[in-house]
């Protein structure tokens, strides 16, 4: 969707670690899931308290929403916790996913692609 | 940088409030390149913010963004600002905010590229921003 925008729009491929024992830290873009939901969000972390322990809560937000993301998380969740974490952009390549999406999007274009591609695999076979 | 007051309301569980007025001063250069201009043929934009670092007794590390800006390509990288509100609520899990002579506040920011690896550097220069042991009650913000 466009909540990153003007830094990443739909289609961008973007480029993720997941390691455990990376701290999460204002600033960071991290990929998060609510619980009961399948689709995973892209925002930046606001706001983060962190206990002695390592236990952490905190607060994300779009770049481009006004507002932060409590009113996306469950009911009652005011923040998210480490085991929501699907993983850290740490780059990305624009635009590269848009021929997925056309792909999903226009079952036609999908077959065509799939016909040069068929195509191009035989003409080149030594 | 300059700090303010402190105010004792909450929405949720009663915790401190602080407010925080701030002036930014800062050039963004690209440290590697010999402090040349950030903006080089793959940075796209930036993603400046400013957070305030603090410990409190519920919590070893508290980070809080109070101010955030866009800054694309061919936008001047200086900054040049005066008497800044905090943008964002500056609420802290608990009442650590009280007394707290520790809130750092520093200036970072994210390079998106055009394509590539997402950095995030922190500014050089920081300043203490030392809370009051006392609530204010009427709004003076």
């Amino acid at each position: 969707s466009g909540s990153m925008e003007p830094a990443f729009h739909r289609g961008d491929l973007l480029f993720l670690t997941n390691r455990i024992e990376d701290p999460i830290r204002v600033g960071e873009i991290v990929v998060f899931r609510i619980e009961g939901r399948e689709i995973p969000i892209v925002h930046r972390v606001l706001k983060i308290h962190e206990k002695q322990n390592g236990d952490i809560k905190f607060l994300t937000k779009g770049d481009n929403n006004a507002v932060d993301d409590r009113g996306l998380y469950k009911r009652g969740q005011h923040w998210l916790e480490k085991k929501d974490v699907v993983g850290r952009a740490r780059g990305f390549v624009p635009y590269i996913g848009i021929v997925t999406i056309l792909m999903n999007d226009y079952p036609k274009f999908k077959y065509a692609v799939l016909f040069l591609l068929g195509l191009f695999v035989l003409v080149h076979r030594e | 940088l300059r700090k303010n007051v402190e105010d004792f309301t909450g929405p949720r569980e009663r915790s401190d409030l602080g407010f925080v007025t701030f002036d930014i001063t800062a050039d963004i250069l690209n440290g590697k390149n010999g402090l040349q201009t950030i903006f080089d043929w793959n940075v796209k934009q930036l993603f400046l913010y400013l957070s305030a670092e603090y410990s409190t007794k519920n919590n070893a590390l508290n980070q809080v963004v109070l101010w955030d800006k866009i800054m694309l390509r061919g936008d001047n990288p200086r900054l040049f600002l005066k008497d800044m509100k905090s943008k964002y609520f500056f609420f802290d899990d608990g009442n650590g905010l009280k007394g707290n002579r520790n809130v750092t506040l520093t200036l970072s920011w994210n390079v998106v590229p055009n394509a590539g690896i997402l950095p995030l550097v922190t500014g050089s220069g920081h300043v203490s921003v030392p809370f009051p042991d006392t609530y204010e009650t009427t709004k003076s913000y």
